[in-house]
């Protein structure tokens, strides 16, 4: 299970939190005005990488806050937590970056090579 | 030639210590250049490779797989197969996959052991018996074998399931005779061996790290093998389909999620059918190892691990144990996750895209198995006609800015 550090609460385990999905998706400003497309995009369309993604989490058994995070999806290692009016951060600003494999499996035959680094 | 498997091969092979059997399928060196390229060397996969050569006419195929056939959701489901789906495009879909696997080990002349011992889901409350008994109404109009049974019917196909005593009893269920398990393995071995047979190259610890386009046209992919051309690339790398497809610069709307499963120590028989329950979440069957089948759920966040959480593993035997107090006491050999691609409506994506040439079959999300030869043959036939079969042409990406949906989030096992 992973450990989440909440920024109101400190560590706690995972399964007291839920999650809420990529985080800084903007809502259309002028819902009226976009095309079906771009509409089908913002409902349905998220990132998915394997490597580095932003998400938002609630603290769902805890103090009920909402947070987002940085994570490593190829490996689960939470790279950082800020709260939700904080900037998106940039790559330095992550804290051990360098990604790994889960097991240190090789990159062929792993998947692993598909990494994206940001 | 024609791989043959007989009681008088057994005993030849006895003699030399069952040390001489001939290769399932070769291991070629990847040509410069396919007419059709299949990434994903699993079920769905090798299936495709198959039909194509079988149906299509088509054998400069490569089936490229970056690990091993089978090892990636064909080795990590809980083998279950109905066609008790909603809507009639699903009904369609999972009913024509269902008569395919009848005919499976027939056709590819090789056991897939597919065994029709019935599917049950259970329903826990009045919402329950409402859903599933419109459900039942919906596959009956579609001519799927689904019937509605009673606490007592229940009792009497699985006498150890504690229907009363517990939080959410057992009020009935929805039952499909037809349904049943397959061995996963031999589904993969089974379609790789014909396909080999008729020429397909199965290429295997070679993965693709690049689609690679020109004009809006598909030219190859860039593997660890090196650069192999094709005009036509079909992407069936389930949870990964969503990072290949970005190397081409397509987005397609899934989330990569681990799901769970997980067998017990074997045990005489004591469950002669599968038993799904989605509100609390707890479904089993047992194997013909004697091995108890689980299938957790998926973790509540995007996720490449292969592992999962354990609070999920925990939630699943808290409502094993409840349901069936006589499997308490039981230890758990194995426990491991598979990367499912999730879909926002839980139905598959099986299409064309903006890219000429390239094609997905994906969003399988977690149940994907039991659609294995279905999925495989209406892929084949896309691929190879450039146009959707009349059973997937709903399934197809437009579906999500067209909004013409096919929610089946009811009749998926697991909760997405």
């Amino acid at each position: 299970m992973l450990i989440i550090n909440c920024p109101y609460c400190g560590p706690r385990e995972q399964c007291e939190f839920t999650n809420g999905g990529e985080a800084h998706v903007a809502r259309p400003s002028d819902p009226e005005k976009v095309s079906d497309k771009e509409w089908s995009e913002y409902v349905f369309f998220r990132s998915n990488p394997k490597g580095i993604y932003f998400e938002r989490w609630v603290h769902s058994h805890g103090c009920k806050k909402w947070f987002n995070a940085v994570r490593d999806t190829s490996t689960d290692k939470v790279l950082k937590v800020y709260e939700i009016k904080d900037e998106k951060p940039s790559l330095a600003d992550l804290e051990n970056s360098n990604l790994t494999t889960p097991s240190g499996e090789p990159e062929v035959g792993s998947g692993n090579f598909t990494v994206r680094k940001i | 030639m024609k791989k043959k498997y007989s009681i008088f091969n057994i005993a030849r092979n006895a003699f030399s210590n069952h040390e001489n059997w001939q290769k399932m399928w070769r291991s070629p060196e990847p040509k410069k250049n396919y007419d059709v390229i299949i990434i994903g060397g699993g079920g769905h996969g090798l299936g495709t490779a198959y039909y194509l050569a079988k149906e299509h006419g088509l054998t400069n195929i490569a089936v490229i797989e970056k690990g091993w056939l089978g090892g990636g959701n064909t080795g990590r489901n809980t083998t279950i197969i109905r066609s008790n789906y909603l809507w009639d495009e699903s009904a369609n879909l999972y009913e024509h996959s269902l008569k395919l696997w009848e005919g499976l080990t027939h056709d590819l002349n090789y056991n897939v052991m597919f065994s029709q011992r019935g599917v049950m889901n259970l329903a826990h409350t009045e919402h329950d018996i409402k859903e599933i008994k419109r459900r039942v109404s919906a596959n009956t109009l579609n001519g799927i074998d689904s019937k509605w049974i009673s606490k007592e019917e229940i009792k009497k196909l699985v006498p150890i399931m504690n229907t009363d005593n517990l939080r959410y009893p057992v009020l009935g269920a929805s039952f499909q005779p037809r349904g049943g398990t397959a061995r996963h393995d031999t589904v993969a071995w089974g379609y790789a061996m014909r396909a080999d047979e008729m020429g397909v190259d199965i290429i295997q610890n070679c993965e693709v790290h690049k689609i690679l386009t020109e004009n809006g046209k598909v030219i190859g992919v860039e593997t660890s093998k090196g650069i192999i051309q094709s005009k036509k690339v079909g992407v069936v790398a389930s949870g990964h389909t969503s990072v290949l497809a970005e190397s081409a610069g397509i987005r397609l709307p899934l989330q990569s999620k681990p799901l769970q499963a997980l067998v017990s120590e074997p045990i005489k028989p004591v469950i002669d059918t599968v038993v799904m329950s989605n509100a609390v979440h707890a479904y089993v069957s047992q194997s013909d190892k004697g091995e108890l089948v689980i299938g957790a759920g998926t973790d509540g966040y995007n996720s490449f691990t292969q592992r999962g959480g354990f609070d999920v593993v925990e939630n699943t035997i808290r409502a094993m144990v409840e349901l069936y107090p006589v499997f308490g006491k039981m230890k758990m050999l194995r426990q491991w996750g598979g990367i499912v691609d999730i879909s926002p409506d839980a139905s598959p994506i099986i299409s064309k895209c903006d890219i000429q040439g390239l094609y997905f079959n994906c969003g399988w999300g977690t149940g994907g198995f039991k659609a294995t030869p279905g999925s495989a043959n209406v892929f084949a036939h896309t691929v190879a006609k450039n146009e959707p079969h009349s059973i997937n042409a709903a399934f197809s990406l437009d579906r999500f800015v067209s909004g013409k949906l096919v929610d089946e989030h009811g009749a998926a096992a697991v909760a997405h």
